[in-house]
């Protein structure tokens, strides 16, 4: 045989027996110790309401009101706690950023529209609103919003619940995820589980 | 011997090319050939560029089997070109440097397999998925719906940054909270992207017998690393450009778990290390802060770069550095007791020369056409970086992109692809030649002339060679894109 094929024949052996191993043999015996080990945080972290699932603790969702028309723009329900800005609506089948320049002009009209937004719907001071409320996170499902932000929504959640605003700034306190190791990384408020726990008061 | 790794990798994207169009699962569409193309030759050359989007493109079979593979043996790949390269200087009157499948499979089975499993599952311990579903839809407090996504992420992010691949499961790639969910696991990314480029320097240091050697290596690596990182972070704190003044912060495309610190760290560690896993989106950093970002590609993926590409990157600038010491002083330069003459350094410059060539005609092409001009998201100086990062990104097989650009078009996706297989196979090619030329040489003993190759002295002299050559080189294409901006 001539060493040019003899070459592409070792080549397509080394290939073969690398998929089984590498391709199927490796991530099928991780996914079978990850399932028998820690099943719930393999399987996306699920979160549950009244026994049904509602969600993933890690992964962002919108809080609007129903929709009667499909085609109408989202309206925030004031009840809940509000996520950041997404690029893709929350939605796990597509996401990703809006990836906008930092002069785009673009940018800026949707940052100073979500400003005027945010303040008008919390009640707020527009020069108070946080950055996080202003700008679309990375993945478009951003579990997370600053302890900021989260608190400058406790008065209109407490206005609009009847709750007292000291027990919200309770929860939120509660449902901040703090630092990894009080180093790595920054503080943020799950916003699901924070909903959740103010579901549960009643 | 020489051209032997090059033609089996050549092999092997075209097989998968073929497993992407047969092995399909979840109803995903079939995908068209250009983007397949795309895609075999961007996973094949360690590049892992994306024109597609991971959660409506890709079934978990072909996740699995196709590209995870690619990621693991497209990084052995990488670190054996670099032991021949070693084997080169160590070597004397041989024409054998090694042989490739040992090498290979020793790498892929003892090195990175075992690392895999361990921490994939502290990844998946952490929340990382990982599974075999598909979608499946939860009703929401509000009575919305949400469709949670499934597959086998955990075991495919650690290879995608242990290999310094970067190719995400999931289009948001490590913003998404399934591939990163906590500050705990991004700065375990940043560790598993970084450790086998940094370590390697003492794996050549052990083969030439004289650590002195890689840690020299390792103090300009760590230089350029370190710079770039503090500086990234700087110009993100800064928050220039009017939209991100408008916001207060430049936190558009960045998560609240990682906030700007942590994304400007793994910006800066992703785009130096040839990697391209993101976990904050480049295109809206600040003029600067994304203008390095893209510089730090143009190195060369050298400071630490890629696995085994960024020393060979690396060993070929030295020996560049050598070479401009010895015309100083009027003398034959040598380096790790090998000459260094005209052939090895016709090999050294035509590697040097290659990752410009195909970025800067790649950008020119793309903007002299009207058609591919109208693919930038943003308009300006700023939509000329997103070509100039895209070209660059390809060219030097990092794999990162300025997202905002419409690439999945037949035009961007074969320019890329072919910009990805020159700018990965050319370079090997021109190092395997310079590896063999080398191992063919008698050893000169070291005299009191030769340069001593461990001395901060040098690691001074490799630094400057390192900027020059690309300042030189890049300059004027920057001058276009970030600076323009950030100076406006």
């Amino acid at each position: 045989m001539p060493t040019f094929l003899r070459t592409h024949l070792t080549a397509l052996r080394m290939l073969l027996a690398m998929t089984v191993l590498l391709g199927l043999a490796y991530p099928l015996l991780v996914t079978g110790i990850s399932q028998l080990a820690f099943p719930a945080r393999a399987n996306g972290s699920i979160a549950e309401y009244d026994g049904r699932p509602v969600g993933s603790t890690l992964l962002g969702q919108g809080f609007d009101l129903p929709q009667t028309d499909p085609s109408a723009p989202h309206r925030p329900d004031p009840k809940w706690f509000q996520p950041r800005p997404s690029a893709g609506g929350y939605d796990p089948t597509a996401s990703g950023a809006s990836n906008l320049g930092p002069n785009s002009a673009d940018l800026l009209r949707s940052v100073e529209e979500r400003r005027a937004a945010v303040a008008a719907f919390d009640g707020v001071d527009p020069a108070s609103v946080p950055p996080d409320a202003l700008t679309a996170s990375g993945s478009g499902l951003d579990p997370h919003i600053s302890v900021a932000y989260a608190r400058e929504q406790a008065g209109r959640v407490a206005r609009e619940r009847g709750l007292p605003v000291e027990e919200l700034n309770r929860l939120i306190e509660q449902h901040t995820d703090r630092r990894s190791l009080g180093l790595l990384g920054q503080d943020g408020v799950n916003v699901l589980q924070l909903n959740l726990a103010v579901a549960r008061l009643k | 011997m020489l051209a032997f790794s090059a033609l089996s990798v050549l092999f092997l994207y075209g097989l998968i090319r073929l497993q992407t169009h047969l092995l399909l699962s979840l109803g995903v569409p079939e995908m068209e050939a250009h983007q397949a193309w795309n895609t075999a030759v961007s996973f094949t050359t360690n590049t892992n560029w994306q024109s597609y989007s991971g959660e409506s493109a890709m079934g978990h079979l072909v996740q699995m089997a196709g590209l995870a593979v690619q990621n693991f043996v497209s990084a052995a790949v990488g670190i054996a070109v670099v032991a021949a390269l070693i084997r080169g200087f160590t070597r004397h009157r041989t024409d054998r440097v090694g042989n490739f499948w040992v090498d290979l499979t020793r790498i892929s089975l003892r090195l990175l397999l075992p690392l895999s499993i361990v921490l994939a599952l502290v990844l998946a311990a952490s929340g990382m998925v990982q599974n075999l579903h598909g979608f499946h839809q939860v009703t929401t407090l509000t009575g919305g719906t949400q469709s949670i996504p499934g597959g086998p992420v955990a075991s495919q992010e650690v290879v995608k940054l242990l290999g310094t691949n970067g190719g995400g499961f999931y289009n948001a790639n490590s913003a998404h909270p399934f591939e990163n969910p906590t500050g705990f696991t991004n700065w375990l990314e940043v560790f598993l992207l970084l450790v086998i480029p940094f370590a390697l320097p003492r794996t050549f240091g052990r083969m030439v017998g004289d650590h002195r050697q890689g840690y020299a290596v390792v103090a300009v690596m760590g230089l350029f690393w370190a710079a770039s990182t503090a500086l990234v972070t700087f110009f993100e704190h800064q928050h220039a450009g009017s939209a991100l003044q408008a916001a207060g912060a430049a936190l558009e495309g960045k998560e609240q778990r990682f906030g700007v610190a942590a994304s400007s760290l793994f910006a800066a560690s992703t785009t130096l290390t040839s990697t391209g896993a993101v976990n904050s989106f480049h295109d809206s950093f600040t003029p600067f802060g994304g203008g390095l970002t893209v510089f730090d590609m143009m190195l060369g993926e050298i400071a630490p770069g890629g696995t085994g590409s960024g020393l060979y990157g690396m060993l070929v600038l030295a020996v560049v550095a050598v070479f401009v010491a010895g015309l100083m002083v009027g003398r034959t330069p040598e380096y790790l007791g090998k000459k260094l003459g005209g052939r090895e350094m016709k090999f050294a410059s035509l590697y040097i020369l290659t990752t410009p060539v195909l970025v800067l005609i790649g950008t020119g092409a793309a903007i002299a056409l009207p058609g591919e001009r109208a693919g930038m998201l943003n308009s300006g100086p700023h939509g000329f970086s997103e070509v100039l990062y895209a070209f660059t990104s390809a060219s030097n097989n990092n794999g990162s992109a300025f997202a905002g650009i419409t690439v999945n078009t037949t035009w961007y996706d074969t320019a890329l692809g072919l910009a990805m297989v020159l700018g990965r196979f050319l370079p090997m090619v021109f190092v395997l030649a310079l590896a063999g030329s080398l191992a063919r040489q008698q050893p000169v003993p070291v005299s009191a002339g030769t340069l001593p190759t461990h001395r901060p002295l040098f690691v001074g002299l490799l630094s400057s060679v390192v900027l020059i050559v690309v300042g030189l080189t890049y300059f004027p294409a920057l001058a276009l894109g970030p600076i323009a901006e950030g100076l406006h």
